[in-house]
């Protein structure tokens, strides 16, 4: 208390030009430290297991198998990566799939949503209380899996056939609640009068104005739609047998128990000796890391966004 | 009549927006709550399509359900399904606004967003990668924690087949994920509190705790509620990839890893026992809609402004 007095004043009393003093409301060194060696910690743990099945992918085949997973290995080896790139036809045609299922996925995701959003964002749209109902309403209550597995595979015919992979997971209600609340916070209402005035039809206002200026919300929208489709793998354990349209995530699920997975599939034919010796568990681990790569490089730069996404969404109405 | 007419061709172009992302819903989530009716039914594909193979199809009235809750499955599924969805709503919680409060007394600024840029890391990888993440650390032979076990000269544990020490991984696994997530919320609500609150508790005395008790948790407390509300909705809906490939699907953990969700797939896939995995589902969407009705409506009671809808 008296620390506290004593500190407020010598702030007080400190001129302004000087040198910048201490926050007085700042809390002291020795928590300072204790909460920094807490949060770091639990910080390290979200990054240690990657650096390591990168340090397991480069770990030598047989070292690995005396020694076991280790952070610092005997002896380093690229061959599960030569190995890979040798026999690794069935990861570059899932890396296909998954880039093709994210591109058009994301595209069409992108389309469906703003397009919902912004019209139930307008207020002089009469029919909005039934379209927001319409939407929000599928966040309380669903069929379930097994009719909706019908639909797909027995209405829409869709089993072994990209769309499968896409389709199911195009839309969802969070996604409108995002996009509905930036377009209502962020697009003024006289932008729109004034472009009605000039003679603007509404397909000219929403492509022409509101779009533009509703890019950051845009982007938030088709960050989290492409790491959906990036990371998904259950629409393809439910709907694809054929190993042409697997994605990278199924792909890494099938080789989880089986390694000859990879191996049967890739056209190069693989002699039983070769078969025998080859690297699997850092061949595995090495396709973990380069199917975990692109997306541990690239967020870092795209956070931000999802974290403007993220404070949207839960902001109520 | 004409009145409605007149009234559409006002709003067309308004419509003609909305018109692909309604046949969306109408298709993946209406026809899918109509499709329920076949919990009710002895389900059976006849050639003419859906529409006829659930119109045709034999009532059997509460066979299925009577079928699901016979069985002890059902009573462990739920068990499962509410406890672990319990214990990471709340410890998620607590997590999350813990994190988010020390977060934002770091006096290193640039330090706090480079943990939180490593804690976010997590939610961005799929269960998939993570299951890769867990076998490192739990593989028999070779894994990181029976070659500790080894070196402190203890047995080394089959931690696949071994049920009791399932319930921590998946709640610890369950929070690690979302800590980063849940906390970037959180901490942009705390950024948002007007700092004349502060400025002027600390002119009356107080303290940084009493700082934190009395203004800020009051002031997070909106958020907390509404999110836990919305949390609440989907306590009978589980992380599927949590429950079913972070354990690699061993039969010898189902005991304590399976919920509604792998319990429904592992029916549709592996038994194909339609009837029973649609009333399984169907009981999942009534409880959960009635859990957060329920929810809100005691919110409304004891705070109506906090109520969700």
């Amino acid at each position: 208390m008296n620390d506290l007095s004593k500190s407020m004043e010598r702030t007080l009393l400190s001129a302004p030009g000087k040198k910048k003093t201490r926050d007085i409301n700042a809390i002291s060194p020795l928590w300072n430290f204790i909460f920094n060696a807490g949060v770091c910690l639990f910080a390290l743990s979200c990054i240690f297991p990657f650096i390591f099945i990168i340090i397991i992918s480069f770990t030598d085949e047989k070292t690995l198998a005396i020694n076991g997973f280790s952070i610092l290995p005997e002896v380093l080896s690229l061959d599960a990566y030569r190995f890979l790139m040798r026999s690794g036809e069935q990861m570059v045609q899932s890396l296909g799939v998954t880039l093709t299922v994210t591109v058009i996925g994301t595209i069409l995701t992108l389309y469906l949503v703003s397009t919902y959003a912004y019209a139930i964002s307008r207020k002089n749209f009469d029919q909005r209380r039934f379209f927001s109902f319409l939407a929000f309403f599928t966040m309380l209550f669903s069929g379930g899996l097994v009719p909706g597995y019908i639909v797909v595979t027995q209405v829409l015919h869709l089993r072994d056939s990209i769309w499968a992979l896409i389709f199911p997971s195009i839309l969802n209600a969070f996604y409108i609640i995002v996009m509905r609340t930036f377009f209502t916070t962020t697009v003024p209402d006289a932008i729109i009068e004034s472009a009605k005035i000039d003679g603007a039809t509404e397909f000219g206002i929403y492509t022409r104005i509101v779009l533009p200026i509703s890019l950051p919300g845009i982007a938030t929208i088709g960050l989290f739609s492409t790491l959906g489709f990036w990371n998904d793998w259950f629409n393809a354990l439910l709907y694809i047998d054929n190993p042409n349209l697997i994605p990278l995530q199924t792909l890494l699920i099938r080789i989880q128990n089986n390694m000859d997975f990879i191996v049967q599939n890739s056209s190069q034919v693989v002699s039983y000796d070769i078969a025998a010796t080859l690297p699997t568990e850092t061949v595995r681990m090495a396709m973990v890391v380069l199917a975990t790569l692109p997306i541990a490089l690239a967020y870092p730069f795209f956070q931000k966004y999802f974290i403007q996404g993220l404070t949207i969404g839960s902001v109520k109405e | 009549m004409q009145g409605i007419l007149k009234k559409l061709m006002k709003n067309r172009a308004f419509l003609l927006l909305v018109l692909p992302g309604a046949a969306w819903f109408i298709i993946f989530a209406y026809l899918p709550m109509f499709g329920t009716i076949i919990a009710f039914k002895d389900f059976r594909i006849h050639p003419g399509g859906f529409l006829e193979s659930v119109l045709k199809s034999e009532w059997v009235g509460f066979k299925n359900f009577e079928f699901l809750f016979s069985t002890d499955d059902a009573y462990i599924i739920t068990r499962n399904t509410i406890l672990y969805n319990a214990g990471l709503i709340m410890l998620g919680l607590v997590l999350a606004v813990t994190l988010a409060i020390i977060m934002n007394e770091l006096l290193n600024k640039r330090l706090a967003k480079l943990y939180q840029t490593a804690m976010f890391m997590p939610y961005f990888l799929s269960w998939v990668i993570i299951s890769y993440f867990v076998f490192s650390f739990l593989n028999v032979e070779k894994g990181v924690f029976n070659q500790f076990l080894v070196f402190l000269g203890e047995d080394p544990v089959s931690w696949y087949s071994e049920t009791k020490f399932w319930p921590y991984f998946l709640i610890f696994l369950g929070l690690w994920k979302n800590a980063g997530y849940g906390s970037v919320v959180y901490l942009a609500a705390i950024a948002g509190i007007d700092r004349s609150y502060y400025e002027a508790a600390m002119i009356d005395g107080a303290t940084k705790w009493h700082q934190i008790k009395f203004i800020t948790l009051p002031m997070l407390r909106p958020l907390m509620i509404i999110l836990t509300v919305l949390a609440l909705g989907g306590i009978f809906r589980s992380d599927f990839g949590l429950f079913y490939q972070v354990p690699r699907d061993s039969g010898a953990l189902y005991p304590v890893t399976n919920v509604i969700d792998t319990f429904v797939y592992r029916g549709l896939t592996i038994m194909g026992d339609t009837g029973m995995s649609t009333a399984t589902g169907l009981y999942q969407s009534v409880v959960g809609l009635i859990l957060v009705l329920l929810a809100n409506y005691a919110v409304r009671k004891i705070e109506k402004d906090y109520a969700v809808f």
